[in-house]
């Protein structure tokens, strides 16, 4: 036996024994798990779910084991994923720590900086907020007028940030900050980590289409943040926040046929309509079998992307590539369930209706698409600027 | 195998460029159409490719090839894409397929060395109308003593003009049958066809076309199934050329076209500048990578025998036909008047990847085949 079915066989084993019933469930955003110092859990099965594999390193796989991580080879963290797979076992912890954060720390962070945050990062201990956008810094992100102003010891920092996700429900922030007030744009601005519960932050949840709050504005208003807890070279936060934006892109473009689809367009279409229906309805059939080709498309990207990784050969432009198409598909494909159910569709708690209206957030969030299309104009296809 | 191209598939790729940009520059296929030769397709060119062995590297060692895999043949066919190359690259690939898959000893001995050096041509007939429909067989093979008697007519048999042999998918007794015929033999007639693509193709009629039992693919023991079987798997093959060679084409036509939008000045600046093209050409762009994603995977499957390879072959020809489809018309559009003009190469590319795309099958009727295989209906 190899050592990886060695490994396979010890993984299954372990999973077996330690996956309670209630996590072996298709996900949807309701059962998430998102930790935090409040962390509120559905069931305990969750809670026992996400301590076990954050003490095993398997919330982050593949980060070194002397941050938290479980150290495991890129094969090795395959094996985790296809065991976890094969018993429909959900994601331990859902985390912006995980996916974003995480990775601009390990390239970018102080080895305090490390130790401090990934270990607590991958036990899920505090709950990550990001704090890019504002309500003048969108599309133009650079823009960011929240300024910390230089006070020895720490920065002073004022000003406001919106489309924070769950930012009532976070511990602490990564924000853009401009702590460098006569510098130009793109070097003006800071990574600051900040503490939510500190004196002088608060939110306000904004409420969305679809009827729910998952975004806050958040507020800051005379807030202590030492020096310390800048990541990167102070004025160059942008350099972080473009690195972090590339993981965001990717895993934007990769939620929707990856994760969260527990059924496939095509196998909804059948439970709805029944295959005579679907026969009787040929040009929404013809749509659906599109969206299924493209969703197929997708995941074969997907796939491919990792190969490169894994081959040291990535593109710098897949994670906007994936975004792109990803996001554009999520919408479509929601557009066509909500033909499939018609005016049963309609109930606006519905699980269909629901994501429908969730969907369009998706191609605007994260860059918005056609800043993405200015990216691979720019700099895939060296398109001269306007 | 991942999804990255191996250093062997890499020096491929490379020695194809260097010898298609030396032999073969899209002038070459240019001066062919122009001359008026009817065989509309260059021996010489062809020859040099098979002798470097790019020809069918797909074909085992143990049949007498290089045994570089499905994955090289469509690094070929999307390189020979990029130029317009005039081969019968994919005729020779779908005859060599029916020949392994369904051919005797004897069959493969007298014609695979033939095929694979290049001084033999065979040609598919399978079609019968315009859109691809492998199913219909309305050319029927009834027992003629010993042999075989056909009747029928295939029409846009690809190198049909030029084959020196024939495979023609008759329907037999009890299902298909493919037979060998000679295109020189009493009652086969061949018309050949003009097509915008300017490649090699013929109708042809079969009136009381008499066979021995020899021409059976298969021989005595050729069996319906096998032949629906190697109908099948070949048939594939060539869907997953295709669309290898349709993303050649298409990316070709596309970075044409990014030079284009580089050097071609309006209102005093590049038209490059412009986001409303900047924004389509990225779009174009991203299409491409996904449909590169997806003719890699395909032709993997063929090399795995992955149990998807039929599904992925209709995906990968689905998801180029309609890529090409869109780059072609943006590029046309993207170059302005000079688009329409024959002087430009961008009309050649325009042009061949419709016919490309058509061939065994479009978006549309692979679309169909695959919501057939999820729905069954």
């Amino acid at each position: 036996m190899s050592d990886l079915d060695a490994f396979r066989a010890e993984v299954r084993a372990w999973l077996e024994e330690n996956a309670p019933p209630f996590i072996r469930q298709p996900e949807s955003i309701e059962t998430a798990i998102w930790g935090g110092r409040k962390p509120s859990f559905i069931h305990d099965d969750q809670r026992l779910w996400m301590e076990r594999m954050g003490a095993k390193g398997w919330t982050v796989p593949e980060w070194p084991r002397e941050y938290g991580g479980g150290g495991l080879s890129r094969d090795e963290a395959k094996i985790l994923a296809q065991e976890m797979r094969r018993i429909g076992a959900r994601r331990p912890l859902d985390s912006l720590g995980i996916w974003m954060l995480g990775p601009a720390l390990l390239k970018y962070g102080t080895e305090e900086q490390k130790r401090e945050h990934l270990p607590r990062i991958a036990r899920g201990e505090i709950r990550w907020a990001q704090g890019y956008s504002e309500p003048g810094a969108g599309s133009d992100l650079a823009s960011v007028a929240t300024k910390g102003e230089d006070k020895g010891d720490h920065f002073l920092v004022n000003g406001s940030k919106i489309w924070t996700s769950y930012g009532d429900k976070c511990d602490m922030i990564f924000a853009l900050v401009r702590t460098e007030p006569d510098a130009p744009k793109h070097l003006g601005i800071s990574f600051l980590l900040i503490d939510m519960a500190d004196p002088g932050v608060s939110t306000r949840p904004i409420k969305l289409i679809a009827g729910d709050s998952p975004f806050t504005q958040t507020f800051f208003d005379n807030v202590k943040v030492p020096k310390g807890n800048v990541v990167g070279e102070r004025g160059r936060g942008w350099d972080v926040c473009k690195y972090l934006l590339s993981h965001e892109r990717e895993m934007i473009g990769s939620l929707p046929t990856t994760q969260l689809s527990a059924e496939t367009l095509a196998q909804h279409a059948v439970r709805v309509l029944g295959a005579d229906g679907i026969a009787r309805a040929g040009a929404l059939r013809s749509d659906i079998m599109q969206h299924e080709i493209d969703a197929w498309t997708l995941a074969i990207a997907i796939e491919r992307a990792g190969d490169q990784a894994k081959a040291k050969a990535s593109s710098p432009f897949t994670g906007s590539v994936l975004k792109l198409f990803g996001t554009e598909l999520m919408k479509r494909r929601t557009e066509l369930a909500m033909s499939i159910e018609g005016s049963a569709g309609f109930d606006p708690q519905g699980h269909e209706a629901q994501e429908w209206l969730h969907a369009p957030a998706n191609t605007i969030a994260g860059g918005s698409n056609e800043i993405q299309l200015n990216i691979l104009a720019k700099r895939a296809l060296g398109l001269p600027g306007a | 195998m991942p999804l990255v191209l191996t250093e062997d598939e890499q020096m491929l790729v490379e020695s194809l460029r260097s010898l298609l940009s030396r032999s073969a520059p899209v002038a070459a296929f240019r001066a062919l159409r122009d001359s008026g030769d009817p065989k509309r397709y260059s021996p010489a060119l062809w020859a040099e490719l098979a002798e470097a062995g790019f020809a069918a590297p797909q074909v085992p060692e143990a049949e007498g090839g290089i045994g570089m895999g499905y994955a090289a043949a469509g690094l070929a066919a999307e390189e020979m894409g990029r130029v317009l190359a005039a081969t019968p690259f994919l005729s020779t690939a779908l005859a060599i397929e029916l020949l392994i898959a369904a051919g005797d000893a004897g069959q493969k001995a007298a014609l695979l060395p033939g095929l694979l050096d290049g001084s033999r041509l065979f040609a598919l007939a399978i079609e019968e109308g315009g859109r691809h429909d492998p199913d219909t067989r309305a050319t029927r093979a009834t027992r003629d003593g010993a042999g075989w008697r056909i009747e029928g007519t295939k029409r846009f048999v690809l190198d049909g003009g030029v084959a020196d042999g024939l495979i023609v998918a008759t329907q037999g007794e009890d299902g298909p049958m493919l037979l060998l015929v000679d295109p020189g033999a009493p009652g086969v007639a061949v018309t050949p066809r003009a097509s915008i693509d300017s490649r090699n193709a013929a109708d042809i009629a079969f009136e009381g076309v008499s066979v021995g039992a020899d021409a059976v693919l298969g021989g005595a023991n050729g069996s319906a199934d096998d032949a629906a079987a190697a109908i099948a798997r070949a048939l594939d093959v060539g869907r997953v050329l295709l669309a290898a060679e349709l993303l050649g084409i298409a990316q070709e036509a596309f970075d044409r076209t990014v030079a284009y939008l580089k050097e071609r000045e309006q209102f005093g600046v590049k038209i490059g500048t412009f986001q409303a093209l900047q924004h389509r050409a990225a779009r174009q762009y991203v299409a491409l990578d996904l449909a590169r994603s997806v003719v890699l995977k395909a032709l993997r499957a063929l090399d795995e025998g992955d149990k998807a390879r039929s599904a992925l072959a209709s995906l990968a020809k689905a998801v180029t036909t309609r890529t090409a489809r869109e780059a072609m018309n943006e590029a046309v559009q993207m170059h302005g008047g000079v688009g329409v003009t024959d002087e430009f190469d961008i009309g050649l590319f325009f042009k061949r990847a419709r016919v490309a795309g058509e061939t065994l099958g479009d978006d549309y009727f692979h679309r169909e085949r695959l919501a057939k295989m999820v729905w069954g209906i």
